[in-house]
C-alpha cells in the first residue's frame, strides 16, 4: 500500500484541535492544563459553540488560558470568575459561559463566589483544577492541600491544628439545589482523559439544556510545585489524591 | 408620560432613571442608605419590560464583578453601594478602569471610617477621586446636589462612560439619597439590541460571531514595556476627560468677595448661607463643582480670582479643600468648614464660619 493511500480524511484518527493555538504554552511539561486546555478546545469545536462561548480565566496558571484556547475571555480578578461569569452569562443568555478555576480561586478567595453562583443555578460551566497547589506563585498550601503535605508555606507538611483540613469544595457543590452535574475526573491516562472529555461535553449540554451550574473537577498534577518528575506526580496523585478526591460522579440530574 | 413631575427620594429616582436610560443590568447588594435602588428595581420588574436584568449579588464584591463582567460584554451595566460597600467594590473598580470598560457606580455616601454610620458623609471624596482602587487609574466622578441631577446623571454618567470607556461614579450622599423633591424622568429609551451592542462595542467579549479574531477582555500584561504603553493610553484618555469634561455650577460669583466652594447636598445649605451672609452685607458667591474629576480647575482659578477668601465646605475633615488649593496655588486664604460623623451644618453655622476664618480671622 502506498502512503499517499493511508494519508487519506477517512483514515484520520487524530488531528490538532481546531481551537488550540499553535503557541508555545508557558505550563511546566508535565502540568494537567495542558491536557484540559486540550479538552476544553475540542468539546467547544465539536459541539458547535465557537462562535458563542465566552471562557472566564482565573488568576492563577490558567491566567493565560486566554492566549490558547480561540474563543472570546474575560481575565477575572482571584476568586471572582464565577461571578463574571454570572454577569455575562444573564446579559447574553444565550452565550454559552464556563470559568477555568483552579483549587485556590473555587475553593479559597473565591468560596462565596463559587458557592452562590452554583447555588443560583447559573446556567453556566465551572471547570475546577484542583492539584493541592498554588502553582503559579510557587508551590504555597491550597484549601484542598493534603494532610501532611509539603508546599512553601507548609514546609513540614500540612497539620490539621495549625492549617485546617482539605477542603472537599466538590463535595459541597453537590449539595446546592442549583447544580445539576457535579464530577471528578482526572486526565492522567488516556481512558481518563477520554471520560473528562465525556464529562466536560456533558456540562456544556447541561448549560445548552438550561438545567443550572455544571461543576467538573480535574484531579491534577503540579509536578513542579509537589517537585517530582511528571511519572512520580501522576503516581503520587493515584497514590495519595485519589483516596482523598475520588473520581467518579457527585450527582447527575 | 413625558415631563410628568413626580415626588420621590433621589435612590428611587436612580432606579427609575437606569430602567428608562435603558440599562442592561443592575447588580448590587443592599446597604444603608442606598437599599430603595435595588428595592426600587425589585418592585418594577423592568425584566418583564425592557429586558433589563436586577440581581441581588452575595455581595459587594460578587456585585462590582458581575458589573465588570456584563461591562466586558459591551452591555450597559451598574451597581449601586454605600461607603463601606463601596470600598469592597474597589478591587473591582480597578479591573473595571484597567480594562477600559463602560460601567455606572452609585456611591450614596455614610459617614465613616469603618462601618462609622448610617448618615449622610462626604469622607469618600478622596477615594472617588484619587483612585480608589490600586493602581494609575481615575473614574469620572459626577456630585449631584438635588433628586432632579441624581436622575440626569445615570444619563450623563453612561454616557461619558462609554465615550471614554471609563467607569464613571455618582457621588452622592446620604441627604440626597434619602431626601424626597420633585424631579421629571427622562422618557424611556429602548435597550440596544445584541446586535448593536455587537457594532458599538467590537472589543467585546461576546462569542466570536462570523469567527472574528478573539476578544480578550484582561488587565494583565507581564512585559513591562507593554505594559507602560497601557498605562500610557489609559493617561491619555484622562487627559482627553480633563480637557472636555469639568463640570461646574456659579451663583453671584463676579461681585462677590468671598467665595464658598462645596459639592453635592451640601452645596444647597451654602445657597441659604449665602442669603443670610447677604443680609449682614457679606457678598458671597458659590462655586459648586459638579464633576470632582476631572474637577473643574481653570473655572475654579477663575472664579477666585481677585476674592478676599475662600471657604470650602463639606460634610469631612477636609478633602476636597486640597483641590481648591491648587486650582487657586494658595494665591488667596483658602478655609475648611466640615461637620463629621453624620452632622449637617446649619446655614448659620456656614456664616459663622466664614466670619470667623476669613472675615475676623482671630490673630
Amino acid at each position: 500500500m502506498e502512503i499517499k493511500e493511508i494519508i487519506r480524511e477517512e483514515n484520520k484518527v487524530y488531528s490538532s484541535p481546531v481551537l488550540l493555538d499553535e503557541t508555545d504554552m508557558h505550563y511546566c511539561p508535565g502540568c494537567s492544563h495542558g491536557v484540559v486546555h486540550k479538552l476544553v478546545a475540542e468539546v467547544i469545536h465539536e459541539m458547535g459553540l465557537t462562535e458563542t462561548t465566552v471562557g472566564v480565566s482565573p488568576v492563577g496558571c490558567a491566567v493565560f488560558a486566554y492566549n490558547y484556547i480561540d474563543v472570546d475571555w474575560v481575565e477575572a480578578a482571584h476568586g471572582r470568575a464565577p461571578a463574571v461569569a454570572t454577569g455575562i452569562k444573564r446579559l447574553w443568555p444565550d452565550n454559552t459561559v464556563f470559568t477555568y478555576q483552579g483549587d485556590g480561586d473555587m475553593a479559597a478567595i473565591g468560596t462565596a463566589e463559587s458557592i452562590h453562583a452554583a447555588n443560583r443555578g447559573e446556567n453556566i460551566v465551572m471547570i475546577f483544577i484542583n492539584n493541592a497547589i498554588y502553582g503559579m506563585t510557587g508551590g504555597q498550601m491550597a484549601p484542598t492541600t493534603l494532610l501532611g503535605q509539603k508546599t512553601s508555606t507548609t514546609p513540614y507538611g500540612r497539620r490539621v491544628d495549625l492549617n485546617g483540613h482539605p477542603l472537599e469544595i466538590t463535595e459541597l457543590m453537590k449539595l446546592l439545589d442549583g447544580t445539576c452535574y457535579v464530577t471528578r475526573q482526572a486526565v492522567h491516562t488516556p481512558a481518563a482523559v477520554r471520560k473528562a472529555k465525556a464529562a466536560l461535553k456533558k456540562a456544556f449540554q447541561n448549560s445548552l439544556d438550561k438545567k443550572g451550574t455544571s461543576v467538573v473537577e480535574i484531579v491534577s498534577t503540579c509536578n513542579s510545585g509537589w517537585k517530582m518528575t511528571p511519572e512520580q506526580a501522576n503516581n503520587w496523585m493515584v497514590d495519595n489524591m485519589f483516596p482523598k478526591y475520588p473520581l467518579g460522579d457527585l450527582k447527575n440530574e | 408620560m413625558k415631563g410628568e413631575v413626580k415626588l420621590m427620594k433621589g435612590n428611587e429616582a436612580v432606579a427609575l432613571a437606569a430602567i428608562r436610560y435603558g440599562c442592561d443590568g443592575y447588580f448590587g447588594y443592599p446597604i444603608t442608605p442606598q437599599s430603595e435602588v435595588l428595592e426600587t428595581l425589585q418592585a418594577e420588574m423592568p425584566w418583564e419590560t425592557t429586558g433589563m436584568v436586577v440581581l441581588q449579588a452575595e455581595s459587594e464584591v460578587a456585585a462590582i464583578n458581575m458589573v465588570y463582567g456584563g461591562a466586558a460584554t459591551g452591555k450597559a451595566v451598574m451597581t449601586s453601594s454605600s461607603s463601606p460597600g463601596i470600598s469592597l467594590k474597589q478591587e473591582g473598580i480597578s479591573y473595571i478602569a484597567a480594562a477600559q470598560l463602560p460601567a455606572l457606580i452609585l456611591n450614596v455616601m455614610r459617614g465613616g471610617p469603618g462601618l462609622g454610620t448610617i448618615q449622610p458623609s462626604q469622607a469618600d471624596y478622596f477615594q472617588a477621586t484619587k483612585g480608589g482602587g490600586h493602581g494609575d487609574y481615575h473614574l469620572i466622578v459626577l456630585a449631584p446636589s438635588s433628586v432632579q441631577e441624581m436622575v440626569d446623571f445615570v444619563t450623563l454618567g453612561f454616557d461619558l462612560s462609554f465615550k471614554y470607556l471609563t467607569p464613571t461614579m455618582i457621588l452622592a450622599d446620604g441627604i440626597v439619597g434619602q431626601m424626597m423633591e420633585k424631579v421629571v424622568l427622562p422618557e424611556q429609551r429602548p435597550r440596544r439590541t445584541d446586535e448593536e451592542v455587537k457594532a458599538q462595542c467590537p472589543w467585546a467579549a461576546t462569542g466570536r460571531t462570523g469567527l472574528r479574531k478573539r476578544n480578550v477582555v484582561t488587565s494583565l500584561e507581564m512585559d513591562p514595556a507593554r505594559m507602560e504603553v497601557n498605562n500610557h493610553r489609559l493617561q491619555a484618555v484622562y487627559r482627553e476627560i480633563e480637557k472636555n469634561e469639568p463640570r461646574w455650577e456659579e451663583k453671584d460669583v463676579d461681585n462677590a468677595d468671598y467665595l464658598i466652594v462645596s459639592f453635592g447636598s451640601v452645596a444647597r445649605i451654602c445657597e441659604k448661607a449665602k442669603e443670610i451672609a447677604e443680609e449682614k452685607g457679606i457678598k458671597v458667591g458659590i462655586f459648586r463643582p459638579i464633576t470632582l474629576w476631572p474637577y473643574p480647575i481653570d473655572a475654579l482659578e477663575k472664579a477666585a480670582k481677585d476674592k478676599k477668601g475662600v471657604l470650602v465646605v463639606e460634610l469631612n475633615a477636609g478633602q476636597m479643600i486640597e483641590d481648591v488649593r491648587l486650582s487657586v496655588h494658595d494665591s488667596l486664604p483658602v478655609k475648611h468648614f466640615g461637620r463629621l460623623g453624620g452632622i449637617i451644618p446649619s446655614p448659620t453655622e456656614i456664616v459663622q464660619a466664614l466670619e470667623q476664618k476669613l472675615i475676623n480671622p482671630e490673630k
